[in-house]
């Protein structure tokens, strides 16, 4: 008991001003997503493909019984796309999207680390204009002087169809 | 050990809209003239059963409200008071406004005072109107009868109450002591007990009554306070309340000479103070009621039978299993055989398992009938026509979420029958009609579909008048050449409306695409069949289930795609000169007299991988949905099979010419295909 209320507040003191994510990389780019939005860290099979849909979202799979879909991180940034080999990851992200828990599979190169980043160390994502789209980027943070990109996960799971599931509802 | 009542209110609240629905339907059955007695007594048990409930849980704005409603329910049963229709119309009145104190409740929103008081003023009215006059109050012969006479009849002088509770009194909670407080709050209490019926110590069982009262109360009371308070244990005691006459007074002198006077009210024997902590524990729980929202957590009442059947299929399922895991453990190829039956065996029990536990899901579409009777009956009065509403087949069976959801468009279907469909009386009698029209509901069940029919015996679609009115919306063409049947779907239509006037009841030009929409939201599809001047009939075609669905898998390159069988018409192989091109593009082939669509699976999917990109390659699966025919073009079919479905929207979105999805015996993804969004794609 004594053991887990200590931890516990070691626990909440770190908590009070760092916050932990899973980095991962993308080519030459490392990103990171808060740790408590990651339900598990696959590799990659194949998905059975959507019709009609966007490049990056590959398809969907058959997750312990659950359909999730599949997308493609590089493709969705605009990278260009990597051969998928058996140590491809798919990271399996879950966050709540307009009231409903969603999950999602993302595909990325590697899984690096797990890190604690200082609330106080995360800066706001830079403006390049229209050049670059950072509509998904949380805000930046250097740890061991690498820049790592802090991605907003739910804006990630909100696929650009996703919003239009009311409207569809209504015409017809 | 306090006990959380907060944990019984879910139940509670189902009993309760149970017992509304069985007041609501007797009440509409009471035949005026010749009243069963027996239809009665069972509108009484279910009010009564909900004022237990709810003085139980401490919702005491129910408790009084229905203690007004079994009132006026127990004059009617002991025939000392006229069935009327105004007291009828009353008490339905207020069955709707106990089922709106009750859903406030539940939802812990406010309750509507003003409609309370008014509701309750009505059965004051219809209570004290006629029973002042009609019903002196049968007093006398009640010495060991229960009593719930409410009247105004009272003694100035006091009551003599003769208390003999039967010995399990007090394991149905009830606690005499509570009940004299309360009776000495209204006036001046003597308590009287016998201790005649005590045993022996060692005979005793601490748990039993073996008491018995004789109760002085001066003062100006009513009577019916008195009851009230009696009102929880009149059938497990004895009792007799009698006017404190002179003679009584003399009488109860004589009578109680050798029963000990009892000090107080408190000071009671110990068995009855042990139920009075536990009357006292339960008290503050019934305060009122803090619980989160009880609204999202749905249960569902199972027949012990098929429960019963579920625990079988489970044991033989274990025996299957234990039984394949002795041939694993030694195995060697002679017991190949073995192994095979139990396989066998083992798919019989899952196949049988699945089925029954599909059964328990499934409930007797009585549940949304029940409620159109007294639909018929309001709107019948409203509209000034005479309509007899028919159900049949009440005891299909349908899966609970179908039964939920098909309720509202069948509210709308019905309704605009009684509303649109049956004329008025005058009206069908030149017709040569009876002056009565006859609204059917009907369900049953044809192949894995359930079929719901709303039929009525009215005027009927008038094809004309329904594509003038599409002209004039600019919905369809002047040239546009329909069929009846296209005809009739035009009311499915948004913004069509073919009532010649809106009513409150109907026809505000919404609704009936509304309605086609949520059907086929749960996968079915609607029908009309309408003739002229004798009556339409709306069918609406449902799965049984929205779990499990009959599906032919299909190839199409590397991908498997699922067809709902039940969507699936024929196969067919097709050669070269049954192909047309229209304009040079749109491919359309010959079956029999009909010239088909041709939908390419590979094309309008985008499979890269496919196999057949000649027509005369692959199979064509001739497919019908809400009225349109095609050809989906594909390389093979693989084979039919039952398939869980699985929502695609749940982490995903709606994808065109995708209903859902299924998992495949390999562990993969195939996708269900949806006919009528799959037409729409080909055709962008």
């Amino acid at each position: 008991m004594e053991q887990n209320a200590s931890s516990e507040e070691i626990e909440a003191k770190v908590a009070e001003n760092s916050v932990q994510f899973l980095s991962f990389t993308l080519g030459d780019e490392e990103y990171g997503v808060t740790i408590l939005s990651v339900q598990e860290i696959r590799s990659w099979e194949p998905v059975s493909k959507i019709p009609n849909v966007p490049n990056y979202e590959k398809g969907v799979v058959n997750l312990r019984g659950a359909i999730v879909p599949i997308i493609d991180l590089r493709e969705r940034f605009n990278l260009e796309h990597s051969e998928y080999t058996n140590l491809t990851v798919v990271v399996v992200l879950q966050a709540v999207c307009r009231g409903r828990n969603r999950t999602m599979g993302v595909v990325v190169d590697s899984v690096s680390n797990v890190m604690n980043i200082q609330k106080n160390n995360i800066q706001s994502a830079p403006d390049f204009g229209t050049k670059v789209s950072t509509e998904f980027i949380n805000g930046i943070a250097s740890v061991d002087n690498r820049m790592v990109m802090l991605l907003d996960v739910e804006k990630l799971l909100k696929l650009d169809g996703l919003e239009e599931d009311e409207v569809e509802e209504s015409d017809d | 050990m306090s006990i959380d009542m907060a944990q019984f209110h879910q139940v509670f609240f189902e009993e309760s809209f149970e017992g509304l629905a069985v007041m609501e339907s007797g009440l509409l059955n009471l035949d005026m003239g010749d009243v069963d007695s027996e239809e009665i007594n069972t509108i009484f048990r279910a009010a009564h059963s909900i004022k237990g409930g709810s003085g139980t849980f401490g919702f005491n704005a129910v408790a009084d409200f229905t203690h007004l409603m079994e009132t006026l329910l127990d004059e009617m049963r002991d025939g000392r008071r006229q069935v009327t229709q105004t007291a009828v119309d009353v008490l339905l009145g207020s069955v709707d406004c106990l089922t709106e104190m009750l859903t406030a409740i539940q939802a812990e929103d406010e309750l509507d005072e003003g409609s309370v008081n008014n509701h309750k003023k009505a059965l004051e009215v219809e209570l004290n109107g006629e029973s002042a006059s009609e019903s002196p109050v049968a007093v006398a012969s009640v010495a060991s009868e229960p009593v719930t006479i409410a009247s105004t009849d009272d003694s100035e002088r006091g009551w003599k109450i003769v208390f003999c509770p039967h010995t399990d009194l007090l394991k149905t909670g009830n606690d005499p002591v509570r009940m004299f407080r309360e009776l000495a709050e209204l006036g001046d209490l003597d308590v009287f007990v016998d201790m005649q019926g005590v045993p022996s110590l060692l005979d005793l069982d601490p748990e039993d009554c073996h008491l018995s009262w004789t109760l002085i109360l001066k003062g100006e009371i009513e009577r019916s306070d008195i009851d009230e308070i009696f009102d929880w244990v009149e059938d497990e005691c004895d009792l007799a309340i009698q006017p404190l006459t002179e003679e009584v007074k003399v009488e109860t002198v004589t009578e109680i000479a050798d029963v000990v006077p009892v000090e107080s009210v408190e000071a009671v024997t110990p068995e009855t103070v042990k139920t009075e902590t536990q009357s006292k524990e339960t008290k503050p729980a019934a305060e009122k009621a803090k619980k989160p929202k009880a609204a999202t957590s749905s249960s569902i009442r199972v027949d012990t039978s098929k429960i019963d059947t579920l625990i079988n299929m489970v044991g033989e399922l274990v025996i299957t299993q234990s039984m394949l895991s002795l041939v694993g453990e030694h195995f060697s190829i002679d017991k190949v055989d073995q192994l095979k039956t139990g396989l066998i065996q083992l798919e019989r029990h899952t196949r049988e398992l699945q089925e029954s536990v599909m059964n328990i899901r499934m409930m007797p579409i009585s549940f949304v009938f029940s409620r159109f009777p007294r639909l018929a009956h309001d709107l019948s009065s409203k509209l000034n026509k005479k309509i007899e509403l028919k159900l049949v087949g009440e005891h299909t069976e349908v899966d609970k979420t179908v039964v939920e959801l098909i309720s509202d468009p069948l509210v709308h279907l019905v309704r605009n029958s009684l509303d649109h469909g049956i004329e008025m009386p005058a009206d069908r009698v030149a017709a040569g009609k009876p002056e009565t029209g006859t609204v059917t509901l009907e369900a049953y069940h044809r192949g894995g579909n359930i079929v719901i029919e709303v039929k009525d015996d009215g005027k009927g679609l008038n094809k004309d008048s329904l594509r003038q009115k599409a002209i004039e919306k600019g919905l369809i063409e002047e040239s546009t050449i329909l069929t009846d049947k296209q005809t009739y779907e035009l009311i499915f239509m948004a913004g069509f409306s073919t009532a010649e006037q809106l009513t409150d009841v109907s026809g505000r030009g919404v609704g009936m695409d509304v309605v086609r929409r949520n059907i086929q939201a749960l996968g079915g599809s609607i029908e009309i069949i309408s003739e002229l001047g004798v009556g339409s009939t709306m069918a609406i075609h449902l799965p049984l289930t929205l779990a499990i669905l009959d599906g032919q898998s299909i190839a199409v390159g590397d991908a498997t795609y699922i067809v709902p069988l039940g969507s699936i018409v024929e196969s067919v192989k097709i050669t070269d000169d049954m192909v047309n091109r229209v304009a040079g593009k749109g491919e359309t082939f010959r079956l029999r007299n009909e010239y088909l669509p041709i939908v390419r699976m590979h094309e309008i999917f985008h499979v890269e991988s496919a196999k057949a990109t000649n027509l005369m390659d692959g199979l064509l699966v001739v497919v019908e949905g809400q009225g349109v025919r095609c050809g989906l073009f594909v390389d093979d079919l693989l084979g039919q099979q039952q398939v869980v479905i699985k929502s695609l929207e749940a982490n995903y979105r709606r994808v065109e010419g995708v209903s859902s999805a299924t998992i495949l015996g390999d562990g993969s993804v195939a996708l269900i295909l949806d006919i009528p969004g799959l037409v729409r794609l080909s055709n962008q």
